[in-house]
């Protein structure tokens, strides 16, 4: 967990140019860091270059559109980062 | 080119959906009103049409690519480069890959070459979205019917 937060707090720092100690696990990405649709599309492909993983950000936004989820579940970043190692473990496991 | 139009195609020569990859002409007119703006005495297309040239074409490709049900929309152009002038009259072919797929999005490297000879690249992030309405699908199937776009590369694999 904290080597994936390690990993995504720089990859939001150097993309979106905003200083690391400002990031922290209970950050959220929009509410709190200010992170635009747009810019978290280069932090995903990011992401998903880092990890070898594809965020399923569509899923995701369809959820929270739904009211079957909230923005918190997957943006606030200790959330986020259970996120990435949920779907790390799904491709080591290969499903 | 129907610039007034902003159909910047004229035509798909290739389009390879294993390799991810289009290869499309467009040929620049030799008169336009826009010339005689950009620039008076020095007639060159506009970089940012150059640009649009190229996200057309990588529109093309994602649209076969997610066979003609989502609509891709251009959300941000890096390291675009005018490495030389493009002047009217002259043919341009340009070529699209798709580099990366990501969910809702997709990042394409697009070059326009004259002659054989590169004059602009660009990398392009497209965000997708199913055809919002029946027109825009319409238009879309239209436009594909007049530059060509071959429908047996999206039934066929």
């Amino acid at each position: 967990m904290s080597s994936t937060f390690d990993q995504v707090a720089t990859i939001i720092a150097e993309t979106c140019d905003i200083p690391r100690d400002t990031i922290t696990p209970e950050s959220h990405a929009i509410d709190d860091l200010g992170i635009d649709s747009l810019d978290f599309l280069d932090i995903a492909f990011a992401i998903d270059k880092a990890f070898g993983i594809k965020l399923p950000l569509e899923k995701w936004t369809q959820e929270v559109n739904d009211g079957k989820a909230t923005t918190e579940q997957y943006f606030v970043l200790k959330n986020l980062c259970a996120r990435i190692d949920e779907l790390v473990a799904a491709k080591n496991a290969g499903t | 080119m129907h610039l007034e139009y902003f159909q910047l195609i004229d035509r798909i020569v290739d389009i390879n959906i294993g390799a991810k990859t289009i290869t499309v002409e467009a040929q620049v007119p030799q008169h336009n009103t826009i010339f005689e703006g950009h620039f008076p005495g020095y007639p060159i297309m506009p970089g940012v049409l150059l640009i649009e040239a190229m996200a057309q074409t990588s529109g093309w490709l994602l649209i076969s690519l997610m066979k003609f049900e989502r609509m891709p929309f251009l959300a941000a152009v890096k390291e675009a480069k005018m490495r030389g002038f493009v002047a009217p009259g002259e043919l341009l072919t340009i070529d699209a890959s798709m580099v990366y797929e990501g969910s809702g999005y997709a990042i394409t490297e697009a070059k326009i070459k004259v002659g054989g000879k590169l004059r602009t690249n660009a990398t392009l992030t497209f965000s997708h979205i199913p055809f919002p309405n029946a027109d825009l699908r319409g238009h879309m199937d239209a436009v594909a019917k007049r530059i060509g776009f071959p429908q047996q590369a999206i039934t066929n694999d």
